[in-house]
């Protein structure tokens, strides 16, 4: 098989971040049209194209711009979420390094979709090359015109701000980001009301993720039937994988949605590093629940499949793990992040995940007892579902709970009462 | 004496005081030229920052946003701040062996400072860089599929 490249399809060139390049490879084509629609011409095409959000939720873009209500006199807001920080994820750091005109002119259309006039590019503050990378994409946009004022005389005026944040997992949740836009911690908030009625200094606002920018200027300058021929009927398109872990070429790669998950493994990452079996894959970053080897044989990359398997594309991580690999150790680091990453506005949370990390941590120096493994499980049933301001609390539990319950004998080899006695663990039921 | 942004930062203050609807917003980025100019942030220069956004803002205000973010220091780092990814996908590439090859280089625990200030290293959560594992940030940069080797050239050329 090989990649379908929409997005990416001149990532690799050196000058992909040049406005010139973008420009001579059809860039801001996909604008100009938009410039010359009515705001629900543009709605309905991206409607019409499928557009799911590529941040994880996978929530329709177009039905999300759809709810910015007209006629109110607050201003109106877009984001774009460029604060990827995911265990796992690494697909948008490279779309703001290689191709910033790319999410620039994603975000003109749908400012103009919402009637936004003016717009933040929100970026995780590591990512120093992309920051800068943007900066000057941005500066570059102005300059020609495609920002700014009167932006080709349309008569259309959105400006543009970069914001950097500062380390916070948390300010990639849309309302944390907002808050922390508006300069407070990043605390998510209590939903309603949603952003599109009250965001950004209490007025309607869009957040969106880079891919979807990204992407946004394609199906405007190809038509909406165009893209939504491409992947499946309920999963539209291409989407950008970023596969780390065990194979041999990790990297983010474009393929149409639908593909099947080994072929992605075995034909475009090369296959397992060192050829060791596949022993387990967690599909769409840190958050999601895990695949076995036997899982993974059937499993495609499209929304609907991942939720047969009782898991989900999320942010579209794929993080392979090969036999020989301590799932204590792996299941522990991720509980680890979660706990320090936790807000600490909902006590499910913030106990929850700190208390799930420290069992874990007990259970993986061999001092845990059966009773440990079991107040995780419990735990865990009282920090997911509703009990929380933000799904965070149940992210951890799906780092946690399906690995434990898929990967039981190994959690179990590793208790104080059972050390050595492998053999003698029954078998468990599924999830 | 209280702490005095340089003229280069209180310009760049004026114009972030203009770019946003709402004033507060310019705690962040301000913090971050806070940080720019000595390394880490203080009291006495959020105390500056909080003067410089003017009322309502408070010290109390600023000082509970940088604590809620990792990337302000609250304290001094060495000149190269060596960060090192410790994720899951990281640890499948081998960042625990890394990291204990970077204490014995540097002959120093997580969390510590060599005597000559020059490196801080500390263990981070994810920095996003997944698939190019092991990494480790330093200062503003990523150095990414390191081995051994290339750590040990990268440090060489930092002293």
């Amino acid at each position: 098989m090989a990649e379908m490249k929409i997005l990416t399809k001149f990532i690799d060139d050196p000058r992909s971040n040049e406005l010139e390049f973008y420009e001579s490879v059809h860039g801001y084509d996909g604008m100009k049209k938009a410039l010359s629609l009515a705001p629900d011409e543009i709605i309905e095409i991206v409607k019409k194209s499928g557009l799911r959000g590529r941040g994880g939720a996978g929530f329709p873009t177009g039905l999300k711009w759809s709810f910015i209500p007209k006629d109110i006199p607050k201003p109106k807001y877009l984001i774009c979420n460029a604060d990827e920080g995911e265990p796992g994820t690494f697909k948008d750091r490279k779309l703001i390094e290689n191709l910033p005109h790319q999410i620039i002119e994603g975000m003109v259309i749908g400012a103009k979709a919402i009637g936004a006039n003016k717009g933040f590019f929100y970026i995780r503050g590591e990512f120093n090359k992309g920051i800068d990378s943007m900066q000057k994409a941005i500066d570059e946009a102005y300059t020609k015109g495609y920002l700014g004022k009167n932006i080709l005389g349309s008569g259309f005026d959105f400006d543009l701000v970069l914001y950097a944040g500062a380390g916070a997992y948390i300010c990639g949740e849309e309302t944390a980001l907002i808050n922390s836009l508006e300069g407070r911690r990043g605390h998510p908030r209590l939903k309603p009301p949603f952003p599109a009625v009250s965001g950004l200094y209490r007025c309607p606002t869009v957040v969106n993720n880079v891919e979807t920018f990204s992407t946004v200027p394609h199906i405007l300058d190809k038509g909406a039937d165009w893209y939504s021929k491409i992947g499946t009927e309920k999963s539209p398109g291409t989407r950008l994988f970023s596969v780390s872990g065990h194979v041999k070429r990790p990297g983010v790669y474009e393929i149409e949605l639908g593909t099947p998950l080994l072929e992605l493994i075995n034909d475009l990452c090369g296959g397992m590093l060192d050829d060791k079996p596949l022993k387990a894959v967690i599909p769409g970053g840190s958050s999601v629940p895990i695949l076995t080897a036997e899982e993974c044989k059937t499993a495609n990359m499209d929304f609907e499949s991942m939720a047969a398997h009782k898991t989900m594309l999320g942010s579209g991580a794929v993080i392979v793990i090969g036999e020989g690999t301590d799932l204590v150790e792996t299941t522990y680091r991720f509980a680890r992040f979660y706990a320090h990453e936790s807000c600490g506005q909902c006590t499910p949370c913030r106990e929850g995940t700190h208390w799930v990390r420290d069992l874990l941590h007990k259970i993986r120096e061999g001092e845990g007892t059966s009773a440990d493994l079991e107040l995780i499980l419990s735990l865990s049933r009282n920090m997911e579902g509703g009990t929380t301001i933000c799904p965070l609390s149940d992210a951890c539990v799906g780092a946690v709970r399906p690995t434990i319950l898929k990967f039981r004998h190994e959690f179990e080899a590793r208790l104080k009462d059972k050390a050595g006695k492998e053999e003698q663990i029954p078998a468990q039921t599924g999830v | 004496m209280s702490y005095q942004f340089s003229s280069e930062s209180v310009s760049r203050l004026n114009k972030l005081l203009e770019m946003f609807p709402d004033k507060r917003s310019v705690i962040l980025p301000g913090l971050y030229l806070l940080q720019k100019e000595q390394g880490y942030v203080d009291r006495e220069g959020m105390e500056a920052l909080a003067e410089k956004i003017g009322a309502p803002i408070s010290l109390a205000q600023v000082y509970g946003v940088a604590t809620f973010y990792t990337l302000y220091n609250k304290k001094p780092v060495g000149k190269y701040h060596i960060q090192i990814c410790g994720t899951s996908s990281c640890y499948m590439r081998g960042n625990d062996k890394l990291e204990k090859h970077l204490c014995s280089r540097l002959g120093i625990e997580l969390g510590e400072t060599t005597p000559d200030k020059k490196f801080t290293l500390e263990e981070v959560e994810c920095l996003g860089a997944c698939g190019y594992a092991p990494m480790v940030q330093i200062n503003d940069a990523y150095y990414e599929n390191l081995t051994f080797e290339k750590m040990d050239e990268i440090l060489k050329d930092l002293t």
